[in-house]
């Protein structure tokens, strides 16, 4: 074991990926010789060659349309977008290519080794355009798997289970925690698993789901609660697609109450397929409305980032709201 | 790390602006319509046996568009691209590759997968959406793919193969393969933002790609005109530090020899070329299309007189290579063919339910297993409804 923060872990899961596959290529925007903007990428292009790490050009769709070519030609790439808020213009190359490549050929061909790694979130004094959250976009395409870490241990053992992963994986990582996120991470290999949520710590009278930074904050909720006698289970959901509903609705039917925090906008954000999909399988055991606590329906604010944010007083509010019903 | 972002270049002290006219874009001609060559002519490298597969291909392309535009009439299958009067560019472009090479093609380009052997129950299967089909059925007619064949699937979406291709060249080359990636797409498709950044990245990544541009005059029925202000597609290639070359689309000579030097480029210098071949769509843009509204009967006829597939039969009589009965011996036994291959694709069935779900993920995820029962649970209640797949489960 070792102290890592949460891009050494990235890095390190990077590096392991690397050395194990010598078709496995990292690239995009400055992640070459400088180690991307982060620094995820720090000393990759050193140990394995400009030919297998190596600075694109500013083009995101050039950026994913070449990482599908790669990856239907079975090489194993990489492809780093440098925050998420820049990703849409390589939507097209994401939801209706290498979502549908498979599908669309009848398995003649398939982009299952591409693996997308992108800065997401905020908290960060980052304004519209370096905090948003595009999770729920891409959980609405079937063929992509979407995955968010929480801390460094989650962050190495799920990206390295999402580059082995014989499916497109988009791999967001939480900014904000990149890091002031510091933990014990196995130097060695390991995996966790795709498509599972956690159960971070066990409750009676309501269940915490949230995901990636989301996390922190969600516990810093519940500890509140604890001190006001209501006991949280709380969930890491881990994997936005596909979505481990049986976890989720098992806790649900024991606490018979549910919350869900997301840093992105209320409307049509995943928290509202969950809410949806919970209510049909729990409704009998359900003993107050779901609650959503997310972002408000605006743009991501910059002076007033505080107010906007689904923080932990929100939570807790919504908490005593849920269980005092 | 160190880069030289200025080129050198004179230096003035009076304002020069630079255009298109300082840049002049040859034609490659081979061969003349009465099937002569130009003196002077560098020939493809091409004996009897490739000259004939190469004929034979175009003759089968020309019959399965009359025929499959004609079944589209009848209403048999529902949709159809034809690419009358510009066959040479995909045939060609295929004949100048090796069988290793991938091609990513745009969808006017069957062609090309015709040179590769795709069968014509492969064709059909296809088009009728049959359980046969290598594509489970799931696209419109003539979005063809080959593993086998080293031929990718077409999506609708335009330009998108252009990435793709540069990313997929850049694969071949770090594993050391002998083989490149050749990229089709129209001048209309050239606008789209990939083209851009798939030309861009594989100047700058060096992948072996051979990017081929069919320019046909058209897309859909907005003229080049209207597409473009440059010097074709071929000025964009200089811009962004790519050999290009432009070729006469319809002579099958010009365009293989244009693909063959290039695929040789491309290989040794691991470095992108551009071919632009010039054409002309003398077909519609598809069966849904009808371009009386936005094109002359005059303009039409002036292309007809290039047909490739004529120039190349010229050029085969004059060879001794072909003669008038074995033309019309191969047009009348495809032509037989593709009606018998109609009549019997059209009767398969459709695929089997279970694929709705398959290959969403290498495999279905539990949702999508429960999604599945409740759709079969359905259909078992309203056989009537769903007569593809009722009954059949």
């Amino acid at each position: 074991m070792a102290q890592m923060n949460m891009l050494q872990a990235i890095n390190n899961a990077l590096d392991i990926a690397m050395a194990e596959d010598k078709n496995t290529l990292c690239f995009g925007e400055d992640v070459g010789h400088f180690g991307g903007v982060f620094r995820a990428t720090s000393g990759l292009q050193d140990k394995y060659g400009k030919l297998r790490c190596f600075n694109t050009p500013l083009v995101e769709q050039g950026i994913i349309g070449f990482a599908n070519g790669l990856a239907a030609q079975g090489s194993r790439p990489i492809a780093e977008i440098q925050f998420a808020d820049y990703i849409f213009p390589a939507f097209d190359q994401i939801v209706n290519e290498a979502a549908k490549f498979r599908y669309r050929s009848g398995n003649e061909f398939n982009v299952g080794k591409l693996t997308v790694r992108t800065p997401y979130g905020g908290g960060i004094a980052g304004g519209l355009y370096h905090s948003q959250s595009p999770e729920a976009y891409f959980a609405h395409t079937p063929g992509l798997k979407v995955v968010v870490p929480r801390n460094p241990y989650q962050a190495k053992g799920l990206l390295l289970a999402s580059i082995r992963d014989d499916n497109p994986v988009i791999f967001f990582e939480p900014k904000r925690l990149y890091r002031a996120s510091v933990g014990e991470v196995p130097e060695e290999d390991y995996q966790l698993p795709l498509g599972k949520a956690e159960v971070v710590s066990e409750g009676t009278d309501i269940t915490l789901l949230a995901w990636g930074a989301q996390m922190e904050v969600l516990q810093k909720a519940a500890d509140l609660a604890s001190n006001d006698g209501i006991s949280c289970e709380v969930i890491d959901l881990r994997s936005i697609l596909p979505w481990d509903i049986e976890t989720i609705a098992h806790s649900v039917i024991k606490t018979g109450r549910l919350l869900i925090s997301q840093e992105a906008p209320l409307t049509a954000g995943f928290a509202s397929e969950i809410a949806a999909t919970i209510q049909k399988e729990c409704f009998l055991h359900l003993e107050s409305p779901i609650a959503r606590v997310c972002g408000l329906d605006t743009p991501y604010p910059l002076a007033l980032e505080k107010e906007y944010v689904a923080d932990h007083l929100k939570i807790f509010e919504a908490i005593k709201d849920s269980v005092h019903f | 790390m160190s880069s030289e972002p200025y080129p050198d270049g004179p230096v003035v002290h009076q304002p020069s602006f630079i255009d298109g006219s300082s840049v002049e874009i040859p034609e490659l001609k081979i061969l003349k319509q009465d099937g002569s060559v130009y003196a002077g002519s560098d020939l493809p490298t091409m004996d009897q046996t490739l000259a004939l597969k190469v004929y034979k291909t175009l003759a089968f392309h020309r019959v399965l568009d009359e025929r499959m535009v004609a079944s589209q009439r009848q209403g048999r299958v529902s949709f159809y691209m034809a690419a009358l009067g510009e066959e040479a560019a995909s045939v060609g472009g295929a004949a100048g590759l090796q069988p290793q090479d991938m091609i990513m093609s745009q969808y006017r380009e069957q062609g090309a997968l015709m040179f590769r052997g795709f069968s014509l129950e492969n064709f059909m299967n296809q088009m009728f959406s049959n359980k046969d089909d290598l594509g489970k059925g799931r696209q419109m007619p003539i979005h063809y793919g080959s593993r086998e064949l080293n031929y990718m699937t077409i999506s609708s979406p335009l330009g998108t193969q252009i990435p793709q291709a540069t990313g997929y060249a850049y694969g071949q080359k770090l594993q050391g393969l002998d083989a490149v990636t050749l990229c089709y797409f129209g001048e209309g498709a050239a606008s789209e933002g990939d083209f851009h950044a798939g030309l861009n990245m594989a100047a700058v990544q060096a992948a072996p790609v051979i990017f081929f541009c069919r320019n046909n005059g058209y897309a859909i029925s907005t003229p080049s005109d209207e597409q473009y202000k440059g010097n074709g597609i071929a000025s964009r290639g200089v811009g962004y530090g790519i050999k290009t070359i432009r070729v006469d689309g319809n002579d099958i000579l010009a365009v293989i020899k244009a693909t063959q030097l290039a695929r040789e480029y491309a290989l040794a210098e691991n470095a992108p070329v551009l071919i632009e071949a010039m054409s002309y769509r003398l077909g519609a843009h598809s069966t849904s299309d009808d371009p009386s509204g936005y094109r002359t009967r005059e303009e039409e006829e002036k292309w007809q007189a290039n047909d490739p597939i004529l120039r190349m039969k010229n050029w085969l009589v004059a060879q001794a290579w072909w003669n008038e009965q074995q033309e019309n011996e191969l047009f009348e036994t495809l032509r037989a063919k593709v009606l018998a291959a109609v009549k019997v694709s059209e009767k398969i069935d459709k695929p089997h339910i279970d694929t709705l779900i398959t290959d969403v993920y290498d495999s279905p995820s539990s949702q999508l297993i429960a999604q599945l029962e409740q759709v079969k649970a359905h259909v078992k209640k309203y056989p009537q409804a769903y007569p593809f797949t009722a009954g059949k489960f």
